[in-house]
Order: structure tokens, then C-alpha cells, then sequence
């Protein structure tokens, strides 16, 4: 059994806002739906599965089913893994719509950190096992990728300057996207210069904090081909956790170290057939330690993997994030893995930014690494191609 | 600055974990220690994570490790250093690492285990430079 070639992704939207003062949670996730549809050319009436994770305000898909009228739902799944969850959940409806247990899958992530307070604790943190050891030492996101980024250093030698690469590449493309938060282009220096957040990390090394939201609808074959829009064949997609073993830690992996190798198997592609990724870049150590999970480099060769402009589209082997990422563009929900896929898909379709589309992207990957870092991520991998 | 102006809130205590916070508040650093496969393990739970089995009791820690990653965020009210340590033991804790200069933390750092207290719960296990 496998998802390659039974599934397609026909409508991709990405709200338009980063400040979302006039907007209710609820009403993203609407208008993420809405825009989507539209662009797929499809209606509300149409969705008989329903994708959505903590964001989605209510019990999981229940109360946004409800608010949006959702009434011919015969599928859904609220997998919850943080930022990485709308490529799971773009896996699950592959699979859902190939054991024909839906037909047009919506997959939806919207939210409003940047105007309404963060919350100061995650959902479910309420007898949560770890979080008694954890959270009274002050593990928030930022720190937690700290560690990550220093135990890089120590192991590998990763330097600060290329760390700063990653960043400096999404600036690169994010001049180009008129929506993008910071479109301003920056050096090495600049990120070096920023304010310290989280040492070793830097301001210019974390991502925004943006309202909005996107939302994706994924379709069989027969339907795919009805609508008038490029086709975005779904060839492979995996899942893994990374956990912290009871205390064994090894954090310079994540899980794209077992869902990549899969994907790629189910895709039966190879790093080389990659034209473009999308990498969820919560902060540029993220990006480094999650290409070589994936494979694009060697355990440890990020760094100089990702130096020099080599992820800058036109300019490096490897184009990714061109929207401008997480980093630059949109972290919409704090949850980077919609905004991953949507790009992805304006690539395989020839729709990005002319200044930042990749020639003849033909097979696209977008992978995100959910949670936290240093302690329990869930990795998601999915490989698409252009039909 | 110094971290004793941080307030530091009161881990959930439930009855899988009292032991290990109790003892903290004694001044004492236990680990699970497994009887079937012998690794120790940490957060502590009544099953060994590695092979499963029930047969797990604690053992008081040496208090000795050494410092695996930190991290200090700058931009807390007062700063503070969020840290892996590997303990002697051999499971690895999140942590603080206190009463010293940030500035001369690194990975492999010998460290020993201090308890700070908490608002209106037990004591927070954390370290500093042995
Ligand atoms: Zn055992």
C-alpha cells in the first residue's frame, strides 16, 4: 500500500494578513477555507473530510466543522504535533482519500499570537508528564532551540555565521513578497549584530510572530483532473516522532531523520530529483539540522551546507523557503507547517514569485519539525510533483 | 543579578513523582534506576521506558554531572541559563545552571547539583560549576 499518486493537492491559500486586529480565530480558519476553495474551484458544500490541530479553537475538528457548516463530513483528524501538523495531516488525508474514506479533504491552521496575548503554557499541559520537569526551569520555545544550536556547535563546529546564512537567504527571497513581515534584505552581520534572545541564538535567528493562517484542500485523482488548476500530485509523506528516551538525549537529530528516509522511499525519489524544499524554519538552526536529517548533506555538514547563498533561489544548489519562511514572511498560529506546503505548491505550479521561482520545479519537498526541539518534536516529510 | 530573585514556579506533584520531589526538598537527587536492564532513567515514572519493566526503584543520584547544552535567555526579567546535564548516573535532566558567570559556561562543564526553592512547592533540582 502507498499514497503515491492517489491524492492531490488542487487548492492552496495563504491569508493575506500578519495582523489580524478585525478578525476572530475562527473566521481565519473560514477565510483560510474559503480562499483555498476558491482556488481550487470547489465549494464548502464540497469537503467530506476535515484536517485541523490545536489552533482550531473547540473540541478538535468539532467546533469548526460546526462554525463553518461542514455538514457532509465523513472523515476527520485533529493529530495535534505543533507546527508540523498540517503536513501530517496532508498526509492522512492522502491516505483517508485512497482508502476512499473521503473524497476533498480541507486542511485549515490559523491564529492570532501576534494580537492576542501568547498563551503562557501549551494545550494539555495540565498533568502532562514532562512538563513538571521542564517547565518550572523556564523551557519556553526560545531556549529550548538554544540548546539545540550550541550541543550543534560543540559536536560539528557550526558557526554563528552560518547559522546566519539561513537567515540571510529567506531575507533574500522575502524582498520579493510584497506580504512578507520583513522583506528587507540582511547580512551575516546584521543577524550577528541583532539583539541576544537565547544564546547562541539571536533575534535575526528567530522567526515571526504573525496572525493568519492557510488552509489546503487535498482530492483523488478523478476530481483533480476535473478542476482547472496545475495539478500537485502527493508522491510520498511519513511522519515521525523525536522523543527525549527517558533521559538518553541525543538533540542534534530531530525526527526527519526517520520520516525523510521514508518519504523518499514511498516518493521513490532521491534528494537529487529535489528542485525546491520548504523547511520549517522556526529558527535557523532548525533549517540546518533538519536538511541533514533529511539527507541533502552529510550529519553535521549543515552548516557549511547552507553557507555562502547556497539556499538562495537563482543562486545556491538547494532554493528554499522563497516566500521569505517563518523567518521573514509568515509564522502564522506560531505553527510553520501550512505556510511550508503552500509555497511548495506555488512552486510545482510556476506560481511564485518570479524573482524566486526555481526552473522547472517538477518535484518539491516541504518538511516540519513541530513541538520543541530539544525535548519532543513531531516530524512530518511530504514530496510532491508537478502533474 | 543572582537567580534567587528569580521566582521559580512549583512543579505538578502527582503520586507517580512525590518521592522524587520530596527528596528534593530534603536536599536529595534521586533517579529510577531499572532492575531488569539497569539504565536509569529521567523524568521518573514507574516503568522503565527502555525495556518496560516494573521492576524500578530510586536511587539517590550522586549529584555530579556535566553540563550536555544550555541555553541563556537574555531576555527573561531576570536571565537565566535553561541546561542539559549529564548526570553521573547517565540519564540527562533539563535544568538551570546557577550562581555563576554565563559568560563561562561551556559544554562539558563539571557540575553539582544545588535546590532552590519554589513558590509553595518542593525544591527545583539545578547546578552549578563543581
Ligand atoms: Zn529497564
Amino acid at each position: 500500500m502507498s499514497i503515491n499518486g492517489k491524492a492531490y493537492i488542487v487548492g492552496a491559500f495563504e491569508h493575506p494578513t500578519r495582523k489580524a486586529e478585525d478578525k476572530s480565530i475562527p473566521q481565519l480558519h473560514a477565510e483560510c477555507a474559503r480562499g483555498a476553495l476558491e482556488d481550487a474551484g470547489l465549494t464548502f458544500d464540497d469537503i467530506d473530510g476535515y484536517f485541523c490541530a490545536g489552533d482550531a479553537p473547540g473540541l478538535g475538528p468539532l467546533s469548526m466543522a460546526d462554525y463553518m457548516g461542514l455538514r457532509k463530513l465523513r472523515h476527520f483528524d485533529s493529530t495535534e504535533c505543533g507546527g508540523s501538523a498540517p503536513i501530517v495531516h496532508v498526509g492522512h488525508a492522502a491516505e483517508a482519500i485512497a482508502m476512499g474514506k473521503c473524497d476533498i479533504a480541507l486542511v485549515t491552521l490559523s491564529g492570532r499570537p501576534r494580537t492576542l496575548a501568547m498563551p503562557r503554557t501549551m494545550p494539555n499541559s495540565i498533568h502532562c508528564p514532562d512538563i513538571p520537569f521542564e517547565g518550572p526551569y523556564g523551557a519556553v520555545t526560545a531556549p529550548v532551540y538554544g540548546l539545540v544550536a550550541t550541543r550543534h556547535m560543540h559536536e560539528f563546529g557550526t558557526t554563528r555565521e552560518q547559522m546566519a546564512w539561513v537567515k540571510v537567504a529567506a531575507s533574500h527571497h522575502a524582498q520579493h513578497n510584497p506580504f512578507a513581515m520583513l522583506p528587507k534584505v540582511v547580512t551575516v552581520e546584521d543577524v550577528l549584530n541583532s539583539p541576544p534572545v537565547a544564546s547562541p541564538l539571536n533575534r535575526l535567528d528567530c522567526c515571526v510572530i504573525s496572525d493568519g493562517g492557510g488552509a489546503v484542500i487535498v482530492t483523488k485523482p478523478e476530481i483533480a483532473r476535473s478542476l482547472k488548476r496545475p495539478k500537485v500530485k502527493i508522491l510520498g509523506a511519513a511522519e515521525s516522532p523525536k522523543l527525549q528516551n527517558g533521559g538518553d538525549v541525543d538533540i542534534t537529530h530531530t525526527g526527519a531523520r526517520w520520516s525523510g528516509p521514508r518519504a523518499f522511499a514511498e516518493a521513490k525519489v532521491t534528494q537529487k530529483d529535489i528542485k525546491y524544499v520548504s523547511i520549517y524554519d522556526s529558527f535557523t538552526i532548525t533549517v540546518i539540522v533538519t536538511l541533514e536529517d533529511l539527507g541533502f548533506c552529510e550529519k553535521g555538514q549543515g552548516g557549511k551546507f547552507v553557507a555562502d547563498g547556497n539556499l538562495i533561489s537563482g543562486v545556491g544548489k538547494l532554493p528554499f523557503n522563497t516566500d521569505g519562511g517563518g523567518l521573514c514572511n509568515n509564522h502564522p498560529a506560531s505553527r510553520g507547517g501550512m505556510t511550508k506546503i503552500i509555497e511548495a505548491v506555488r512552486q510545482l505550479r510556476g506560481e511564485a514569485h518570479p524573482a524566486v521561482q526555481v526552473k522547472n520545479c517538477d518535484i518539491a519537498l516541504a518538511h516540519g519539525t513541530g513541538g520543541f526541539i530539544a525535548t519532543r518534536t513531531g516530524g512530518a516529510t511530504l514530496i510532491m510533483e508537478r502533474e | 543579578m543572582t537567580t534567587a530573585e528569580r521566582k521559580l514556579a512549583a512543579p505538578e506533584v502527582t503520586v507517580e513523582t512525590k518521592p522524587y520531589w520530596d527528596a528534593a526538598t530534603e536536599g536529595k537527587l534521586l533517579v529510577k534506576k531499572c532492575n531488569d536492564c539497569g539504565k536509569s532513567h529521567h523524568y521518573p515514572r514507574a516503568a522503565c521506558p527502555f525495556c518496560y519493566s516494573l521492576k524500578t526503584e530510586w536511587q539517590t543520584a550522586s549529584g555530579k554531572g556535566t553540563v550536555y547544552s544550555f541555553s541563556v535567555l537574555h531576555g527573561a526579567p531576570v536571565p537565566y541559563a535553561l541546561a542539559y546535564v549529564t548526570l553521573a548516573e547517565g540519564p540527562t535532566m533539563m535544568t538551570n545552571i546557577v550562581d555563576c558567570d554565563f559568560k563561562a559556561l561551556k559544554v562539558g562543564t563539571p557540575v553539582k547539583v544545588v535546590f532552590k526553592p519554589t513558590v509553595d512547592g518542593p525544591a527545583l533540582p539545578m547546578f552549578t560549576p563543581a
